[in-house]
């Protein structure tokens, strides 16, 4: 894009002091930022930078405390996403939302159906969906059913959907969190067909090489504000992430090796195959002993949350899982906790926490069966309270007290009970996805110093993230997920974030040791 | 103030509020009929000119919200981890007729002969629980339809089984059938003490039942079990967020089986004050609707024993006023329009108030949260 045709016209979206709080949270702080228009603007940055309340903004979905956003050069001021609509702004959500038992077309129209008198007008919805399909290169077929496609064909239908109602912007969260490589190269492709047909993308991600690759200008979010404004083309990945971190960041390293020779979780062959056969988990095999953080890196979506719900219980599959010297496979999922499994999940709101329910009875869950928590057929309520205090104290959860609703509390507070739970009452290994996504600074910090300490008293850690420098910097051996097998064994004093995503992505194949 | 009390407090709050804007609506209603309000409220405060009325007409709401109180224990067990037992209807029934017939089959002892009938009851009502349980966690049926459909089956069957294989000796000129009747042994003893502790003299017909105490024990024990015991815990995860609950160990399908089969137990045990207080016999007019009734009852009480004994007494002193309303040239539905504007405007009540503390406890949270705040924007 040249100096010219920036002047000739207004910016497509250009934000000025956004700033949106939530309790005991700045969301997002003084965030500026300017998206030219005809351009693939990408806003990168850690999980829980501020993001994805940035686009929520942008799309109506919140309201701003302060602020103006100007659409086109005009002042806008969204209610809904509806007045997002309105101005043509559109936006792919990170999750699908469509119907699978309806159409490609009936999904496209759905909410914005063409038509007289209550009929639908098909023909006239199936020529405008060709006519854009065509003019963008997004090719579907309007009449197959949605759940027989497969992710980049919904992904496709998602864009048609916004461009059907006439969307000139489109924001798209994190749209390669889903994709394989080769979908995330068709993706791409549409992008540059959508801009060169005069539309802007603003494109949220936080995998660096993808940004460089696609992207006329980046705006880096760090902590809920805008602190650089970058040209993709004199960047490299490693000075953006730096950007991204900051450097004040506390780094996740572990000192010296506390790694023994007593294995604690063995897996062996683990395989769980979807409905039609397809392999989730293919023959998965690792040892993990006492002392040991085992990582595993991967692409969001290759067997991670399948491998540890199947550790877990919460998902049978076939295979063998050993902790200590017994056979663990055929037990349910209370027992392997009973044995001293502990478990961070990935999703806290789903799996981890009664976000309605005090934060002892929070702490009582999982634990309901084992003292303190548990006094013959009762639940021990006074020795519950207290060992969640002691909790709150030696984790710094920041809360009024025990009786509070887990639901009041900030995510990286919720994340330190958990995390202060499920060390409690000695576990012998440990399952900890994404433990600090969506946490503070300091938060973070404090939960790797406890994983660190926790590894020094003998825990044997499993641990599985989208952070990088968290497992290179934590873990003692680190393997690569990728379609459900266990792709490479790397030693993370070696290894890059660059080549480390070489193997995440399948570009490198192989493994450096045996 | 402790966050525990304050919510406590809002609740009770939003009910009163909630009660009083139903009274206003009430209103409005009773003149759209062309009935006075002024009397009919006087209707439902008048209890009797003599001290025998009195008594009696207590008796009566009490014994009303007995049965009440069981029926809303029995649907919340299930509401408590989302389970909607609709069935409760079809249930008592079912556990009513059985109990009647097996307590008429033999003479013990008072003590041995109304523990077998309680037993009973609670089986059956149980056991038919049991059938929607198995169809849920085997093929995901879902329950709310299944215990509907249940519920024709069980009403029909218990007209059925009246009528044919349980009927006993119907009477010179009498029009209805029922069970045989039980043996003195299982007839519960009235608890008309209770009222004349309070300068009452004993109520006319069978009184106070016995039942009620009864009725009091289940509710601190259901209590117990709901809110003191692992069960009850686990109970309380598997509603709140069952993913959380199965990634913690609680096996969803025992769940489902154990509160189905309790609340169904529960179930079994309302038509017992009235059979083994009252009519000492199943019959074809045997009180129906007292299982849905129960669902409205459990709503209204939060599904909470205490809140339940509370809409229970509610309930139970609306429809006590149905003779006073007729005599006051009030049309009784004015009771159920009543109940149902009760019902509604609790459950608003209380999506409001739970909002209020939640927002009061996020900014305590923040305040917390302030000691070092803004961790989030250092930058």
């Amino acid at each position: 894009m040249n100096a010219e045709t920036v002047a000739a016209v207004p910016p497509a979206v250009q934000l000025e002091g956004i700033t949106k709080r939530f309790p005991g949270v700045v969301a997002n702080h003084d965030v500026s930022l300017t998206v030219d228009a005809g351009t693939v603007h990408a806003i990168v940055g850690e999980n829980g930078a501020g993001k994805s309340t940035l686009m929520k903004i942008l799309y109506g979905m919140q309201k701003p405390d302060e602020g103006t956003i100007r659409v086109n050069g005009e002042e806008v001021a969204f209610r809904t996403p509806s007045d997002a609509i309105a101005v043509g702004i559109g936006m792919v959500h990170q999750h699908f939302m469509l119907a699978d038992n309806f159409t490609v077309l009936e999904n496209i129209v759905l909410g914005a159906e063409p038509g007289t008198a209550g009929v639908l007008d098909k023909a006239g919805a199936r020529r405008r969906i060709n006519e854009l399909a065509e003019r963008h290169g997004l090719r579907v077929d309007p009449d197959r059913l949605v759940e027989d496609l497969g992710v980049g064909d919904r992904q496709r239908v998602e864009i048609l959907k916004v461009l059907y109602r006439g969307a000139r912007i489109l924001i798209l969260d994190e749209p390669t969190a889903v994709l394989v490589p080769q979908e995330v190269d068709e993706l791409f492709d549409n992008l540059r067909e959508l801009k060169a047909g005069g539309l802007t993308v603003i494109f949220i991600s936080h995998k660096l090489d993808e940004v460089l690759s696609i992207a006329d200008a980046i705006t880096v979010i760090r902590r809920g504000t805008t602190v650089a404004g970058v040209d993709p083309a004199g960047t490299t990945a490693r000075q953006l992430a730096e950007l991204m971190v900051g450097n004040e960041l506390p780094t996740p390293e572990t000192r010296e090796s506390t790694v023994t020779d007593t294995v604690m979780l063995k897996v062996s062959g683990l395989t769980l195959e979807a409905q039609g056969g397809r392999r989730l988990l293919d023959e998965v095999s690792f040892e993990i002993r006492k002392g040991e953080i085992v990582g595993i890196a991967g692409v969001e979506g290759n067997g991670q949350s399948e491998l540890i719900e199947a550790i877990m219980g919460i998902r049978q599959a076939r295979g063998g899982l050993t902790l200590g010297a017994e056979d663990i496979s055929a037990w349910p999922t209370l027992r392997r906790r009973e044995a001293g499994i502990g478990y961070i999940p990935e999703d806290r709101h789903r799996q981890g926490l009664l976000l309605e329910a005090s934060l002892w009875e929070n702490r009582v869950l999982g634990h309901q069966t084992r003292p303190p928590a548990r006094r013959g057929f009762w639940i021990n309520r006074r020795v519950s309270r207290a060992d969640t205090q002691r909790i709150v104290e030696a984790y710094d959860v920041r809360t009024p007290g025990v009786d509070t609703l887990a639901l009041a509390l900030s995510g990286g507070n919720q994340q330190k009970l958990i995390v202060g739970r499920e060390m409690s009452g000695e576990p012998k290994v440990l399952i900890a996805a994404h433990p600090t996504r969506g946490v503070d600074v300091g938060a973070q910090a404090a939960i790797w110093e406890h994983l660190r300490n926790a590894r020094a008293a003998g825990l044997a850690v499993l641990l599985i993230s989208a952070d990088l420098d968290e497992l290179i910097g934590l873990s003692d051996t680190l393997y690569v997920i990728y379609r459900g097998r266990l792709a490479a064994r790397l030693d993370p004093s070696g290894v890059t974030p660059e080549r480390l995503g070489g193997y995440m992505t399948g570009a490198i194949t192989g493994t450096e040791e045996a | 103030m402790p966050a525990g009390l304050f919510r406590a407090l809002l609740t009770v709050a939003g009910a009163v509020a909630a009660i009083v804007l139903a009274i206003g609506i009430s209103s409005v209603a009773i003149v759209a009929v062309g009935a006075s309000p002024a009397d009919a409220f006087a209707a439902f405060l008048n209890f009797g000119a003599t001290e025998k009325a009195v008594s009696t007409s207590i008796a009566d709401m009490l014994n009303r919200a007995v049965t009440l109180f069981i029926a809303g224990l029995a649907v919340a067990i299930g509401f408590r981890m989302n389970l909607f037992n609709i069935g409760v209807e079809g249930q008592y029934r079912i556990a009513a007729i059985c109990a009647a017939f097996v307590g008429s089959t033999f003479v013990a002892p008072a003590p041995i002969q109304i523990t077998v009938i309680i037993i009973v009851a609670a089986a059956a009502g149980g056991l038919y629980a049991l059938i929607p349980a198995v169809m849920k966690v085997t093929r995901g049926v879902n329950e709310v339809i299944s215990t509907i459909m249940l519920n024709y089956i069980a009403i029909n069957l218990a007209a059925f089984l009246v009528r044919g294989p349980f009927a006993g000796e119907r009477a010179e000129g009498q029009l209805t059938t029922s069970t045989p009747v039980l043996p003195e042994s299982a007839w519960f003893p009235n608890v008309n003490a209770l009222l004349e502790m309070f300068g009452l003299p004993a109520p006319r017909g069978d009184g106070l039942w016995g039942f009620l105490i009864v009725a009091i024990l289940l509710g601190v024990g259901i209590w117990l079990v709901l809110e003191r015991t692992r069960f009850g815990f686990e109970v309380k995860a598997s509603g709140l967020n069952a993913p959380a609950a199965l990634a913690s160990g609680v096996d969803p399908k025992r769940m489902v089986i154990s509160a189905m089969v309790l609340s169904g137990a529960v179930a079994g045990l309302i038509g017992l004050p009235e059979i083994l207080g009252d009519e000492h016999a199943f019959g074809s007019n045997f009180t129906p609707g007292l299982g849905f009734l129960g669902i409205a009852v459990a709503l209204l009480g939060r599904n909470k024993p205490a809140g339940i004994a509370v809409a229970a007494l509610l309930f139970g002193f609306l429809d006590r006023a149905q003779g006073p309303l007729q005599f006051a040239d009030v049309p009784p539905s004015v009771i159920t329009i009543m109940q149902g504007t009760i019902v509604l405007l609790v459950v608003i009540a209380n999506e409001i108030t739970s909002r209020i503390a939640l927002r009061r406890e996020e900014r305590r949270a923040a305040q917390a949260l302030g000691r070092n705040t803004p961790v989030e924007v250092a930058a």
